[in-house]
């Protein structure tokens, strides 16, 4: 769709008929930043990745994996060694998102930058000004028609069904996987018949002081409807003190990352050929939490690891 | 960056080719390595591929390399094919007491990384470098001890005979 498209889209959703109505300074704002942002969320071009900048770049990730976070990625040999599959993973550090680049790092740099890998991100994080480099590391806006394409291009598609939602969890819940029963990967690895391979990780919502999500505050500023975004987070975070809404991002604690891939989940070979969803879901949750309760054992101190 | 380990093994350089040559052999005693694969039809010699990767940092790293020269038993050199630029080299040297000098090298980087890719390398180097000392280490013992064993073996056959 081209950007001119977009605009007519941003339009018949109701966004020119809200500029124009009298609800105030506010509400002409926030229509104002939904319509740059529906304007700078990029066309998904499967073709934007680049191997050779990721190859080049990979150098300086595997310095801030290393030395910062301390990563370790554990069960690669387990995500199959081709076809499209799709990796399901926990998501923690609010929207910096550090278990992403360990696991990309670690995902290039065994498979090769060869291999086609794309990862799901919200519009938000694509549109904002100074990311567009994710876009050649194969970033593509969360939707399910850019999922479809991935999985049907033959790629390895990295999710994370908890999105914004589990990413700014309070740090307390930092050990809980919480999609907030979102199951729709579900449904695309069903429809493109792909197996699943969970990916857990750990460290991550401990590069911050997370305090609250601020869903009851997103909903109130009518961030939701503007921006599909369900939380307004708020943190103790380096180098602002208090953070509302992590727009801008944060210096994160050296933390130290685990990451650990799962045996794969065929669907339906192990739940039959017509699968109930529900089940499928319910066996995901409990394999990662099971996991992810086994990594937490392992740590004895918050950020030390 | 190059970095390098040397070892003096009490063994022919035969009996050390066998194990350096062989790829069906290189995870018992290179250290760091999770993968060395044949992915050629040729096991080894000139023109084997294998896809390796060694565990450095947070990353397992590596890739396709192919060998560009296999002069036995005294020297094999692989290149990368794909994954970081890498050249390894199996060097081995008669001594004259019948003992055998075996140095590993390894130079690596990756061209176009700029300048965070030569510190990455430097950052590298001391854990590579330790890779490469257990390895020759851990060669050198497994030599010796299947030279021992072979010693033992002679003997029970001529006790027998």
């Amino acid at each position: 769709m081209s950007q001119s498209g977009i605009a007519e889209q941003a339009a018949h959703n109701g966004h020119a008929t809200d500029a124009e109505s009298p609800r105030g300074l506010a509400a002409r704002l926030v229509a104002g930043m939904r319509e740059q942002v529906q304007l700078r969320i990029p066309r998904a071009d499967l073709d934007e990745r680049d191997p050779d900048y990721i190859r080049e770049s990979l150098p300086r990730l595997w310095l801030l994996a290393s030395l910062w976070f301390r990563g370790e990625v554990r069960g690669l040999g387990h995500i199959p060694e081709e076809g499209p599959v799709l990796l399901v993973g926990n998501h923690s550090g609010g929207n910096l998102t550090p278990d992403t680049t360990v696991f990309t790092l670690a995902f290039c740099a065994y498979f090769g930058v060869e291999r086609a890998f794309y990862q799901l991100a919200h519009n938000l994080v694509l549109s904002m000004p100074g990311l567009g480099f994710l876009r050649k590391y194969g970033t593509v806006a969360a939707s399910p028609e850019n999922a479809d394409t991935a999985l049907a291009s033959g790629a390895a598609l990295l999710v994370y069904p908890g999105g914004d939602y589990e990413v700014h969890r309070p740090s307390w819940e930092r050990h809980k996987v919480d999609f907030n029963r979102r199951k729709g990967f579900i449904r695309l690895a069903l429809e493109q018949n792909v197996p699943i391979v969970p990916v857990v990780s750990i460290g991550g919502q401990e590069t911050a002081l997370f305090l609250t999500r601020g869903g009851s505050l997103a909903r109130a500023l009518g961030l939701d409807r503007a921006f599909r975004l369900k939380v307004l987070p708020i943190s103790l975070a380096l180098p602002w003190g208090l953070n509302v809404g992590d727009m801008l991002g944060h210096v994160p604690l050296p933390a130290k990352i685990v990451v650990e891939a799962l045996p794969p989940v065929h669907l339906r070979d192990e739940f039959g050929p017509d699968p109930d969803v529900d089940e499928i879901y319910d066996h995901l949750i409990r394999v990662m939490q099971e996991t992810l309760d086994a990594l937490a054992a392992e740590r004895r101190l918050p950020v030390i690891g | 960056m190059r970095v390098g380990a040397t070892i003096e093994i009490a063994a022919p350089p035969e009996a050390v080719w066998d194990f350096v040559s062989d790829p069906s052999r290189a995870l018992h005693y290179m250290a760091g390595i999770t993968r060395w694969e044949v992915v050629s039809d040729e096991r080894r010699g000139l023109g084997a591929r294998y896809r390796t990767l060694l565990r450095v940092g947070a990353a397992e790293v590596g890739g396709l390399v192919e060998v560009v020269e296999y002069s036995e038993p005294r020297d094999m050199a692989w290149t990368s094919v794909t994954g970081i630029d890498q050249r390894g080299r199996w060097r081995l040297r008669e001594r004259p007491d019948g003992r055998t000098r075996v140095e590993f090298r390894l130079s690596y980087g990756v061209a176009g990384a700029g300048i965070f890719g030569a510190i990455a390398e430097r950052v590298a180097a001391p854990i590579v470098r330790g890779h490469l000392e257990r390895t020759v280490r851990q060669l050198k013992r497994q030599v010796e001890h299947e030279q021992q064993r072979q010693r033992a073996a002679e003997r029970r056959r001529a006790r027998v005979a």
